[in-house]
């Protein structure tokens, strides 16, 4: 199935190659977890600290959760501004 | 003891120079900066008056840590009824500035009447003289700031002024120092301008005595550490500037764009931290040329930027080709996202124009927004606007418009109203995107309820940096609420504002919050101030000048129908995003919020309350 993978800040380095301006096109299998898919990609996990699917926050637990067809997961190490 | 304890009295009518002691019962009660200043101002103008007539007054304010090592102790802030909005204004800024006034030994400037003719005022250590401005009136910040050094001859004058802008009542018109930071909002600079007080220059040889040295540099060395090991302030912030918030508010379908008919941006990428990093395809250069830090910061979140000499804006235009003041968060959402143009190199361009002659780039960028949507409703047309094609979108609209703004020409003249007044001048008002007439910024309440909330009960109108929520709501600092839920956030707010309005009058940037909270700011200002500064006791000053500053404005003439927001955020839900289908909700916090705040029903203090804090 396919789902965006969107890196940010200083996780950009982590984006496969092909990808555009912090965003990747994915094709994943039926199953695969916000975890599974950043640990694929060796996004440490500790850095992961801004996630989101479609834009709702994702807390510790709902990063176990199984990814859904056309989701796009978007994550930022610890950011702020103002 | 912090605080210099001496303040300065100019009164330009008079053409007179005075010395007072500062009043060390009120320090006691407001702090220093914010507080303090506001204390006077409202001790001493009368709420109705014109904020652009003589009887206003304007102050320039310190924090008792402003010019010590504490880590960014370098703020001040501009103080006085706002030209833009009619209620309290207090615009706050860093560079060097605000340190240099506590070097050269005051704590406040407090500027009365107005001048004959146009003046500059000279703060060198004790020698103050308030001097002929003729060969500067008319000129930019930047061509002021460069005059006033070589005039006086000495390179380490630092310089606050405005610039045509402000010189011509554009109501969002900046008080300016150091090249590029920025007093921005409520139109402060306009009141310089009606006092016909160009610029302050100030050079200190001085220092800044604590209470207790010893204390104070454990304290200020302890939350150095804190600081530098915090990855949002140690890492994120220097390396990527506010600017890095484009793509996360962005994804969080809480970016109000096209004046805010909608709530994401097609094209935040393109205008982000991000892009401002990578090499650009025209001369392989980034936008972005490293990060800079006011005095005594050890954050450095500011943006040095660059723009291509090739983009049409600059072309045969070497002036502009020199590093300066890039895009933050704020302004890179006014200049594009409020107004759809994704053009990187045209933003900076806007921006670097916003400083150059004193504008704020958060109004501008949204009276622009607004009056491009004026445009494509067919109520304004390129008659009006002299030949502009306003279209959402358009990078030659928006840097043509800024121009004309900064110089107070043409349409430019009608685009420095505001939003507020130029919608209702053409019989649309609810096209304005403002509370008490100042433009929100960049955070859409539909999508983070509690920046509705902020928005609407803030003392100096719309306004981020009076609660930021947004750390909570969206970013999880102190810790993650549902920015869509309504429930709580009264109290969040009510908390946010009153621990901002304690740091804001310390002399500290508030950006530091992102990682200390008031446990590890009470112990600096301890061992810097006279007194006991416990943490409780700062809650108690925030809260007090809280109060402090809505009396001010319910004198003034604003009531409970004023804590409102635009129409379209109400009435017109989000479109797309996690709160698609979803208005902002401000009815269902504000009763809750005045009750925590101990007001009425119709927002204002009992007398309990005013008791209770002794305001």
């Amino acid at each position: 199935m396919q789902v965006k993978l969107k890196l940010f800040a200083s996780l950009a380095r982590y984006l496969p190659d092909g990808s555009e301006r912090n965003v990747a096109r994915l094709d994943i299998a039926e199953g695969t977890t916000i975890w599974s898919l950043l640990d694929a990609h060796n996004v440490p996990r500790g850095s992961c600290h801004l996630v989101l699917v479609n834009g709702i926050y994702q807390g510790p637990e709902a990063r176990y959760n199984a990814l859904k067809e056309g989701d796009e997961l978007a994550v930022w190490p610890p950011v702020a501004g103002g | 003891m912090g605080w210099t304890g001496k303040i300065l009295r100019i009164d330009l009518s008079k053409g007179t120079v005075k010395t007072e002691p500062l009043n060390m019962d009120w320090a006691d009660k407001y702090l220093g900066q914010r507080g303090l200043a506001s204390k006077y101002l409202v001790e001493e103008i009368d709420p109705k008056t014109d904020p652009l007539g003589p009887d206003n007054k304007v102050i320039f304010a310190t924090g008792p840590l402003t010019g010590t090592c504490a880590s960014t102790g370098g703020r001040y802030s501009v103080i006085t009824k706002g030209p833009l909005t009619g209620a309290i204004a207090c615009s706050n800024s860093g560079g060097y500035f605000g340190a240099e006034m506590k070097f050269a030994g005051w704590d406040m400037v407090i500027v009365e009447g107005a001048a004959a003719k146009p003046v500059y005022l000279t703060i060198f250590d004790d020698d103050v003289q308030i001097r002929d401005a003729g060969d500067i009136w008319g000129k930019s910040v930047w061509e002021t700031d460069k005059w006033i050094k070589a005039a006086h001859q000495d390179p380490m004058i630092h310089v606050a002024t405005i610039g045509v802008s402000g010189e011509n009542a554009v109501l969002y018109s900046c008080v300016v120092n150091d090249l590029h930071r920025a007093a921005g909002r409520s139109g402060v600079g306009a009141v310089l301008g009606s006092k016909n007080l160009k610029a302050v220059a100030i050079r200190g040889t001085g220092g800044v005595s604590v209470k207790d040295p010893k204390e104070f540099l454990k304290a200020t060395k302890a939350g150095k550490k804190v600081l530098k090991d915090n990855a949002v302030t140690g890492q994120g912030l220097p390396t990527y500037g506010t600017q890095v918030l484009m793509n996360v508010i962005n994804e969080a379908g809480a970016m109000p764009t096209r004046n805010g008919r909608d709530v994401q941006f097609e094209s935040a990428g393109d205008i982000s931290a991000e892009a401002m990093a990578e090499p650009r395809r025209s001369d392989g250069h980034p936008n972005l040329l490293t990060n800079q830090a006011c005095f005594g910061c050890t954050i450095a979140c500011g943006r040095i930027s660059k723009i291509d000499e090739t983009h049409y804006t600059v072309q045969n235009k070497p002036e502009y080709w020199h590093a300066s003041g890039g895009l933050e968060y704020e302004a890179a959402w006014a200049l594009g996202s409020a107004t759809g143009v994704k053009d990187l190199e045209a933003l900076t361009y806007a921006n670097f124009i916003c400083n150059e002659q004193g504008l704020d780039p958060i109004s501008f960028g949204a009276t622009v927004g607004a009056a491009m949507e004026l445009y494509e409703d067919g109520v304004i047309t390129s008659e009006t606007t002299g030949g502009i094609e306003l279209k959402f979108g358009s990078a030659e609209a928006l840097t043509r418009c800024v121009e004309l703004t900064g110089k107070a020409e043409g349409f430019g003249k009608e685009l420095g109203m505001g939003s507020a007044r130029l919608t209702a001048k053409y019989g649309r008002p609810e096209l304005s995107m403002t509370v008490k007439s100042q433009e929100f910024p960049a955070y859409d309440p539909r999508g983070i309820q509690g920046m509705g909330l902020t928005y609407a009960t803030s003392n100096r109108g719309a306004c981020h940096l009076r609660s930021y929520t947004v750390a909570s709501e969206i970013l999880g600092i102190p810790e993650k609420t549902d920015p869509l839920a309504t429930e709580g956030k009264a109290g969040l707010v009510k908390a946010f504002q009153d621990a901002t309005a304690a740091v804001d009058s310390s002399g500290l940037c508030v950006f530091t919050t992102f990682a200390w909270t008031l446990e590890d700011i009470a112990p600096q200002v301890d061992a810097a101030c006279k007194g006991d500064w416990s943490v409780e006791k700062m809650l108690e000053v925030g809260e007090r000048i809280w109060n402090m500053e809505r009396i001010f404005n319910n004198k003034a003439g604003f009531t409970a129908k004023d804590d409102r927001l635009p129409e379209r955020l109400m009435k017109d839900a989000a479109k797309t995003g996690p709160a698609k289908g979803l208005v902002a909700t401000v009815d269902k916090m504000l009763p809750e919020y005045y009750d925590l705040r101990g007001w009425t029903s119709e927002g204002v203090p009992t007398n309990e309350t005013l008791e209770r804090l002794a305001v």
